[in-house]
């Protein structure tokens, strides 16, 4: 019980990262496997933050004028899951419109039956 | 503290199994919706406000309207 | 059948990262270089906010990249969707009732003004470019669902957009002709936390919120109206 109240969080983020992965294998549509994909960005977000966390430490501002500064959480991984946050929404962007062209072109969006057909 | 923190992290894990069960494409988007928001809570209990806004702005509004917008000119259901 | 295989390698997969990771503890300080970024992030760039000085002083190169990669995004769904101009998909939306029509008439000045003051107040408060950029991003997204038939000006969003970019890599440039390195803060610093502070670190927030919310304000805008 002492080891699932310490480590709640990254059995958290390690869940989205599975039940992500299961959605893109298995499932069959195209729309759904992009929401697998949404799904596994989140839980690599929180993997990551939660390594930067120090027990009992504050956001690292500045803002009042008598904060200590060895008492704060590290700012590198909030500065790298910042920047990953914007590049995973360019590139759904950009998978998302593939989608909507491959429906107009095949009529349908099972990837099995994409798979079968020659052109 | 402790409780509310498993709280919320269970119900997450519900709703990407939820994300994974249903055949209706919409309700599939508002659980992953629903994820995000949750994932914006967490952050912001790690002691991060600027990863917790940038996720709560893109990840929980301008994801979900794409995703609508292209379900609209698809198939609305799974198979 | 392949659901089995999935599960079964799914597990496989998760009993190693279990094994392999019971070294790490969770709350204890795992690195050196953040505790030299808190240490001496004001007296170097001057931002009371560390995780801006980290994003746009230490390491500003890699957000030039990241900008490039969404622009990159911006170009492959522009050239997919909207080369002709005259033809228009022609989605059934319904029209919205009155209560949604008032609501968005009162809510998108809120949005704009909001989304400004996160960019602004970047290097003070938590926000920034990204940030604010999204927030008007969504409040252009709120003007296509709830107000009847108005779009933006295509031409004044493709020109906002490029000024935002020449504006960062000119900055980086007129710091390599002041003698020392790509994007050197050549201004002042200033006091901590006044709102003219930090050097350029304001002036390239501007560029890149400006840059970030209309290029998203293009991706709706071909999603919606556009087909080949």
């Amino acid at each position: 019980m002492n080891f699932l109240s310490e480590n709640i969080y990254y059995i958290g983020a390690f869940s989205l990262i599975f039940i992500g992965l299961y959605i893109v294998l298995v499932k069959k549509n195209l729309i759904k496997v992009i929401i697998g994909f949404s799904i596994l960005d989140t839980g690599i977000y929180l993997f990551l933050i939660t390594l930067g966390y120090i027990t009992d430490g504050t956001a690292p501002i500045f803002s009042k004028s008598g904060l200590i500064a060895d008492k704060m959480v590290d700012p590198v991984p909030q500065a790298l899951v910042l920047t990953a946050i914007v590049i995973g929404v360019a590139v759904l962007a950009l998978a998302i419109s593939l989608a909507v062209k491959l429906y107009e072109h095949y009529g349908t969006l099972n990837l099995r039956k994409i798979k079968e057909q020659k052109w | 503290m402790e409780i509310i923190v498993t709280i919320l992290i269970l119900l997450m894990i519900a709703s990407a199994i939820a994300a994974l069960i249903f055949k209706d494409l919409i309700n599939a988007i508002i659980a992953s919706c629903i994820v995000s928001l949750i994932a914006a809570i967490l952050f912001y209990f790690l002691q991060a406000p600027d990863v917790a806004m940038a996720e709560a702005a893109i990840g929980a509004a301008l994801v979900t309207g794409i995703f609508i917008i292209a379900v609209k000119r698809t198939k609305r259901f799974e198979e | 059948m392949r659901k089995l295989i999935g599960i079964l390698l799914l597990l496989i997969i998760a009993l190693g990262i279990a094994l392999s990771l019971k070294e790490i503890p969770f709350g204890i300080t795992k690195t050196i270089i953040g505790d030299h970024f808190i240490n001496k992030g004001i007296e170097e760039t001057g931002a009371v906010n560390i995780v801006t000085s980290v994003v746009v002083g230490y390491r500003a190169f890699d957000t030039l990249g990241e900008i490039t990669i969404l622009f990159t995004a911006t170009i492959g769904l522009g050239a997919l969707f909207g080369i002709y101009k005259k033809k228009k998909v022609n989605l059934e939306i319904e029209p919205p009732s009155l209560i949604v029509f008032t609501g968005t008439r009162f809510l998108f000045p809120i949005l704009i003004l909001t989304g400004t003051y996160i960019i602004i107040h970047g290097h003070l408060t938590p926000g920034g470019g990204f940030q604010g950029g999204a927030i008007i991003a969504s409040a252009f997204l709120l003007m296509y669902l709830g107000c009847k038939g108005k779009r933006i000006n295509e031409n004044l969003s493709k020109v906002v957009e490029a000024l935002g970019g020449l504006t960062f890599v000119a900055l980086g440039i007129v710091g390599l002709i002041t003698g020392k390195d790509f994007l050197f803060n050549f201004l002042s610093k200033g006091e901590p936390a006044a709102l003219l502070s930090a050097g350029i670190i304001p002036i390239i927030y501007i560029a890149i919120g400006l840059k970030v919310g209309s290029e998203l304000a293009g991706i709706i805008d071909n999603l919606i109206e556009k087909s080949k």
